[in-house]
């Protein structure tokens, strides 16, 4: 699947996460901002990652930026991203939700 | 080498500075001979001097050792100054020993350690830019952290041989009998300045409240002092100590105040004339609400509340329902205002306070404290020191000390935002979990198994479940995710002591 354009969900307040989506050419390409990067940099962007995936998306440029998110919230704010990102909102892809 | 928890310590190092590996929460009961001051006999006409600049052109040489209190907390303006006249002339290789340090001081501190002014600190702790600084080696020599009943020990005992005192006071006489009681910048008790007044073989007093000799009441005695130095300003009324006690109406928070509370109250320490210690903090101030309602409702008084004083504490001594308070600190403006007006508000130095090399300290009588954790782990250690990346963002305090305490409660959530606070290791351990009865999170408590006979009388309390401490250490991974480790280099950057002066951890440098 092809970003159609550069979407966002997410805010900047604590525990939550601020994913923006927006086309790439090279792959999926990671900008993360978070405190928690030394700890869980690599799971963060196995989440996204795996949402990506889940889309079809195989080239995308993602900017994060994280406040102490739990797993499931990413997750949850990257799909919505991507549905944004797709145009897809008003049909939801079930089954990778 | 390794200690008797597990830390594998840096042998040069430790050989280097004479440490011992720690071993025991025992002091035992060893003779100790003290150091004490030197003495430069005076009648005191020659005491008030104007310059402060001047009182240290003619005092300090290079390599000496000076200190520092932090009642003023972050409104305190005496260490920037000193700093700044001994930075503008050139000192080399001083010693920092401070009772702590406060965000207020980190520029100035920051910037000794680069021109080569400050070559080492010890210090209960340090936070913010400094804390950063620290951790990435800005400092050749490690810092040495000391509880505040360690410190005494130590500048009792000449580990910490103090050349020069600079201790800010709101009032002083012309010959330096002073308290931290009255005038604009009252700050309250002054216990760990009496521990610098006491052996430091200078002490200079800087005030902005020169009163009518003789000042009394004298916490400070003439005895101790060398010079009054009058400023205009010693600090910032407004930042010295938080002006409301913020009640805290986070539900977790409160969730696990109450929980404390039905700790303290179905254990066998509650009893008519039970001593505690909460500390501050938001869940610590809220367990004070609870325990008052408690005391009220089964007609129990304490003997004693001790430590760093906040208002509800003093509220709780002017309803009678806590019969003395003993003051090493206090952090907000009705604990420290209330202390000249209440005979039972004893001020206490960091000796009587704390010090295990004494002939009992006040933490000997203590039955319960209620304290914080940045990080616990599945032996009950505890850090108050490192923060989630590793880096220094913390001070030992009192930690050490209180945990000595009868019971000893750990207050902490399972998980602060992404960061898990029980862990199957901590990063730096401060607090042995041989002297930790308790950890109380939202979620339920867990209790050391040495005390058998808590996990029998906690057993069935009701709304208050018990788990073994992996238990919810898994459920707060489970919540969070398993952190990758953090990464260090081989440099050791702090030396942790206990408070018997062994070294129970070190810091290294984060590697970024």
């Amino acid at each position: 699947m092809e970003i159609k354009k550069t979407a966002l969900a997410g805010t900047l307040e604590s525990s939550d996460v601020q994913v923006m989506l927006s086309q790439g050419t090279n792959g999926i390409q990671f900008d993360l901002d978070s405190d928690v990067a030394k700890q869980y940099g690599t799971a963060i962007k196995a989440t996204v990652t795996s949402v990506l995936n889940a889309y079809g998306i195989d080239n995308a440029d993602v900017k994060i930026v994280d406040k102490g998110a739990l797993d499931m919230v990413i997750k949850a704010r990257t799909i919505a991203a991507v549905q944004r990102a797709l145009d897809i909102v008003d049909e939801p892809n079930w089954e990778v939700l | 080498m390794k200690n008797s928890v597990n830390r594998e310590l840096p042998d040069a190092i430790m050989k280097d500075l004479d440490y011992k590996p720690f071993e025991s929460v025992d002091f035992g009961q060893p003779e100790i001979q003290r150091h004490a001051p030197k003495v430069r006999a005076t009648t005191g006409t020659d005491k008030v001097v104007d310059s402060l600049e001047k009182v240290v052109t003619e005092n300090l040489e290079d390599g000496m050792t000076i200190s520092f209190h932090h009642h003023f907390r972050e409104g305190d303006y005496v260490f920037n100054m000193v700093m700044c006249i001994i930075i503008d002339h050139g000192y080399k290789n001083l010693t920092l020993a401070p009772s702590s340090l406060t965000n207020t001081m980190n520029d100035i501190v920051i910037e000794a350690i680069e021109k080569g002014v400050v070559t080492n600190i010890t210090s209960s702790g340090m936070r913010g830019t400094l804390g950063d600084a620290v951790s990435h080696g800005a400092l050749e020599n490690p810092v040495i952290f000391r509880s505040h009943g360690g410190r005494a020990r130590a500048i009792e005992s000449g580990e910490i041989n103090i050349d020069i005192a600079f201790l800010g006071v709101p009032n002083a006489d012309e010959m330096g009998n002073a308290n931290g009681m009255n005038g604009e910048t009252a700050f309250g008790s002054l216990g760990y300045a009496l521990m610098d007044a006491r052996y430091a073989d200078k002490v200079v007093l800087i005030t902005d409240n020169l009163v009518e000799y003789p000042n009394t009441p004298a916490s400070i005695e003439q005895t101790q002092v060398d010079y009054v130095v009058k400023v205009d300003k010693v600090g910032d009324p407004d930042k010295i100590g938080s002006g409301a006690t913020r009640f805290t109406k986070d539900p977790k928070e409160l969730k696990i105040a109450k929980t404390v509370n039905d700790v303290i109250v179905n254990s066998p320490y509650f009893k008519d004339g039970f001593s505690f210690q909460t500390g501050s903090g938001g869940a610590a101030l809220a367990v004070t609400r609870f325990l008052r309602q408690s005391m009220i409702d089964n007609g129990i008084t304490a003997s004693f509340a001790l430590g760093g004083i906040t208002k509800p504490t003093i509220d709780l001594l002017e309803e009678g329902l806590v019969k003395r308070v003993m003051d090493v600190q206090d952090f907000d403006k009705g604990a420290a205002h209330s202390m000249k007006l209440n005979p039972a508000q004893q001020e206490i130095s960091a000796t009587w306070y704390a010090d295990p090399a004494n002939k009992g300290a006040m933490v000997d009588k203590l039955d319960v404290v209620i304290l914080s954790a940045l990080e616990i782990d599945t032996d009950f250690n505890v850090n108050v020191m490192t923060g989630s990346d590793g880096v220094i963002r913390g001070a030992v305090g009192g930690h050490q000390d209180a945990a000595t305490a009868k019971l000893t409660i750990i207050s902490a959530p399972l998980v602060r935002g992404r960061i898990a606070t029980i862990v199957p290791a901590v990063t730096t351990n401060v607090t042995p979990g041989a002297s930790v009865d308790v950890l109380v999170t939202e979620a339920g408590i867990a209790i050391n198994p040495n005390r058998k006979d808590l996990l029998e009388t906690l057993k069935s309390v009701p709304g208050v479940p018990v788990y073994t401490i992996d238990e919810l250490q898994q459920m707060a991974e489970k919540k969070v995710g398993k952190p990758e480790p953090l990464e260090f280099t081989d440099r050791t950057v702090a030396m942790v002591e206990y408070r018997d002066g062994t070294i129970i951890d070190t810091i290294n440098e984060v590697k970024d």
